[in-house]
C-alpha cells in the first residue's frame, strides 16, 4: 500500500464514521458538527485527487457558508428542534434494506476494479494552466456559458426572492434611520 | 530546490533534511510526507509559540504609548516577560466548564478558532523560498479558512449555556459573514493584477507593489480584515459594555487564553496578507540573492501595518451594529464592486492601447475614490438636509448630531 492509499482509507474511514454519526447523534447541533467533518473529509478527497480549486470551494461554500447557515438555524430555533421522540419510525428496516441493496449492487460494481492495484493517472504538471481552463470553460460560448449564465440568473432570482420574503410589509419608505 | 548555496538558507535546509531521510532508506512519498509535517510543526510552534506572546507585548507596550501609560514594565527587561507569567497564570488557572453547557462543541470551539488562525499561515511567501504550500488557489484557500473561524466562534456562543455569549456569538456570524463579501470582492483585484491566486506568483508579479496600482482596494481590504479579526472600533461582538464580553464570556483559563492568542495572532496575521497582497511582501533591494533580508522586509512591511492597526484600536471608539451593517452593505460592497470592475477595464485597455499600466491604473482608482467622496458629500447634505427639515425651523441649531 503507498502513503496515498493509507491517507484515503483513514479519511474514508473518518468519513463513513462521521455521517453515521450525522443520521443517529440525538441532538442536531452535533448532527450538524458530524455533517462538518464529513465534509471536511471531503475536501480532504479532492486534496488527493489534486482538484485544488474544488476541494478550497468546498470548505469556502459548504463548511464556510452551507453548514454556518445550518448551525444558525439551529440555534435560532433551539427549542423548537429540541426533539424527544424516538428516533425511528416503524418502518426504518425498509429504509435500513435499501440502503444495504445500494451498498451491495455499488459493492458489486467496484468489486470488478481492481482497486488497490490501480496506480493514480499522472496529471498535467502545471496546474495553474487546468484553473484557467475551468475559468475559461465558463465564459466560452461553445462550452459552459449558457449553463453558468442560466445558473447566475437562477441565484439572482431566489436572491430577489429572499429579499422581497424578508421584507416587512410596512413602511416601504424610511430608509435607514427608523 | 536547487543545489547547496548559501544564499538560500531555507531551501539548503530543506534539502539537507530531505537527503538525510532518503539516506535512512524511506521512499520519496514518505519523506515528502514527513517534511511538510515537520514544516507545519516548525510554522505552528513559530507563529502561536513565539509570534503571539512577542505580538502581544508589543501591542501592550505600544498600546499603553497611545494611552500615556507605560505598560507592562515589572517582570524582566521592559517587561518583556510578563507574557510567560500570563501565560503560567492562564494555564494553572482552574478550568471552568458552565453547567448545561454542550462539553464537546464547548471544548472544540476554541481549538476550531485557533486552527483558522494557524491555518493562514500556510499560503503566506514569508521569503522567496519559505512558505508553507504553494498553492495555486491561495486567496480562496485565505477566504475558506475565515469561515472555520465564524464557525469556532459560533461554536463557543452557542455551547456556553450563556445569553450574552449567544448575543455575541449571533453578532459576529452577522458581521463577519457581511464583511467577508468586500473581502472576496477585492481579492479578485490582486489575482486580476498577478493572474494567479497564489500567495508566491502573486508576490512575483508586484515589481510595483499593488497598493500603488489599487489603492482603493488595499484600503477596503485593510478595512474589512480589521473587522474580520472584530477589532476596535469593529469589536462589538465583544463590547464588554454591552454583552459582558461576548462569545467568550465562559472561557477561563487556557481556553480563553487561545481565544486571546488567537485574536493577536489573527491581527498580526491580516498585517502579514495585507503586506503580502499589496505591499510586495517580501520584495525589497537584494531579497532576491539573500533571502534572509526577504524574511527581515516581510516582518518589516507586516509590523507597519499591524501598528497602524493597533493605532485604530486605541484611538476610536466602537460603532454601533446598524453603523456596521450599513458601512459595509452600502459602502464597502458597492465600491468593492467597483474597484473589480474598474481594475478589470482599465488593465485591459490599457494592454489593449499601449498605456503604460501603473499611471493609468493609479489614475482610475484616484478617480473612482473622488466619485466616492463626491456621492458619499451629497448623500451627507441630503440626510443633514432631511433631518432639519424634521426638526422644523425653530429648534435647536443643526450640526451637532451626526447622521446615521
Amino acid at each position: 500500500m503507498t502513503l496515498l492509499q493509507i491517507i484515503f482509507l483513514v479519511i474514508a474511514a473518518v468519513m463513513l464514521i462521521g455521517s453515521f454519526l450525522v443520521v443517529t447523534s440525538r441532538r442536531l447541533i452535533h448532527a450538524g458538527l458530524w455533517l462538518i467533518l464529513v465534509m471536511a473529509g471531503v475536501a480532504a478527497m479532492l486534496v488527493i485527487l489534486e482538484a485544488s480549486f474544488l476541494a478550497v470551494v468546498e470548505v469556502l461554500v459548504y463548511i464556510g457558508a452551507i453548514s454556518i447557515l445550518i448551525i444558525f438555524a439551529v440555534m435560532l430555533t433551539r427549542r423548537v428542534m429540541d426533539d424527544t421522540g424516538p428516533q425511528s419510525t416503524q418502518l426504518w428496516w425498509v429504509a435500513g434494506l435499501v440502503s444495504l441493496l445500494l451498498f451491495g449492487g455499488l459493492l458489486a460494481v467496484f468489486a470488478r476494479v481492481p482497486a488497490l492495484l490501480v496506480t493514480a493517472s499522472e496529471l498535467p504538471a502545471d496546474q495553474a494552466t487546468v484553473l484557467s481552463d475551468l475559468g475559461r470553460s465558463l465564459v466560452d460560448a461553445n462550452r459552459f456559458v449558457l449553463p453558468f449564465e442560466v445558473a447566475s440568473i437562477l441565484l439572482l432570482a431566489a436572491m430577489v426572492g429572499a429579499i422581497f420574503i424578508a421584507r416587512p410589509e410596512t413602511s416601504v419608505e424610511g430608509g435607514e434611520d427608523e | 530546490m536547487t543545489g547547496l548555496s548559501f544564499n538560500d538558507p531555507f531551501g539548503t535546509l530543506g534539502n539537507l533534511i530531505r537527503t538525510f531521510l532518503l539516506g535512512l532508506g524511506l521512499p520519496a512519498p514518505w519523506v515528502t510526507f514527513i517534511q511538510f509535517l515537520v514544516g507545519s510543526v516548525v510554522l505552528i510552534g513559530a507563529t502561536l509559540g513565539g509570534g503571539a506572546i512577542v505580538l502581544i507585548w508589543i501591542e501592550r507596550k505600544v498600546g499603553a504609548r497611545f494611552q500615556d501609560r507605560l505598560g507592562p514594565n515589572r517582570v524582566g527587561p521592559f517587561g518583556i516577560f510578563q507574557n510567560f507569567a500570563d501565560a503560567v497564570k492562564l494555564i494553572t488557572k482552574e478550568d471552568i466548564t458552565p453547567s448545561g453547557a454542550d462539553k464537546v462543541v464547548f471544548n472544540l470551539a476554541p481549538l476550531l478558532v485557533v486552527m483558522s488562525v494557524v491555518g493562514l499561515w500556510a499560503v503566506v511567501p514569508f521569503a522567496p523560498s519559505l512558505i508553507g504550500a504553494d498553492l495555486n488557489v491561495g486567496v480562496l484557500y485565505l477566504l475558506s479558512i475565515g469561515g472555520v473561524g465564524t464557525l469556532g466562534i459560533m461554536l463557543a456562543g452557542m455551547s456556553s449555556n450563556n445569553k450574552y455569549a449567544l448575543l455575541g456569538a449571533l453578532r459576529a456570524v452577522a458581521m463577519l459573514v457581511s464583511f467577508e463579501i468586500p473581502m472576496a470582492l477585492v481579492l479578485l483585484v490582486p489575482t486580476m493584477l498577478a493572474g494567479s491566486m497564489g500567495t508566491v506568483q502573486i508576490v512575483d508579479s508586484q515589481a510595483t507593489w499593488f497598493v500603488a496600482l489599487a489603492p482603493v482596494a488595499a484600503l477596503i481590504f485593510f478595512i474589512s480584515s480589521v473587522a474580520e479579526i472584530g477589532r476596535a472600533p469593529f469589536d462589538l461582538l465583544e463590547a464588554e459594555s454591552e454583552i459582558v464580553a461576548g462569545y467568550n464570556i465562559e472561557y477561563s483559563g487556557m481556553k480563553f487564553g487561545l481565544f486571546m492568542v488567537s485574536e493577536f495572532l489573527h491581527a498580526f496575521t491580516v498585517s502579514a496578507l495585507t503586506a503580502v497582497l499589496f505591499l510586495g511582501g517580501w520584495r525589497g533591494p537584494g531579497a532576491e540573492t539573500y533571502p534572509l533580508l526577504g524574511l527581515l522586509y516581510f516582518l518589516i512591511k507586516s509590523g507597519a501595518v499591524y501598528f497602524v492597526i493597533i493605532w485604530f484600536r486605541f484611538s476610536s471608539p466602537r460603532v454601533r451594529i446598524d453603523q456596521l451593517m450599513a458601512l459595509n452593505w452600502k459602502f464597502l460592497t458597492p465600491l468593492a464592486l467597483a474597484v473589480v470592475v474598474v481594475t478589470a477595464v482599465v488593465q485591459k485597455l490599457a494592454e489593449a492601447l499601449g498605456w503604460p499600466m501603473t499611471p493609468s491604473l493609479l489614475g482610475a482608482n484616484i478617480l473612482l475614490a473622488l466619485l466616492t467622496l463626491g456621492v458619499l458629500r451629497a448623500y451627507a447634505r441630503a440626510l443633514r438636509q432631511q433631518v432639519e427639515a424634521q426638526r422644523g425651523p425653530d429648534s435647536a441649531p443643526a450640526g451637532a448630531v451626526g447622521g446615521a
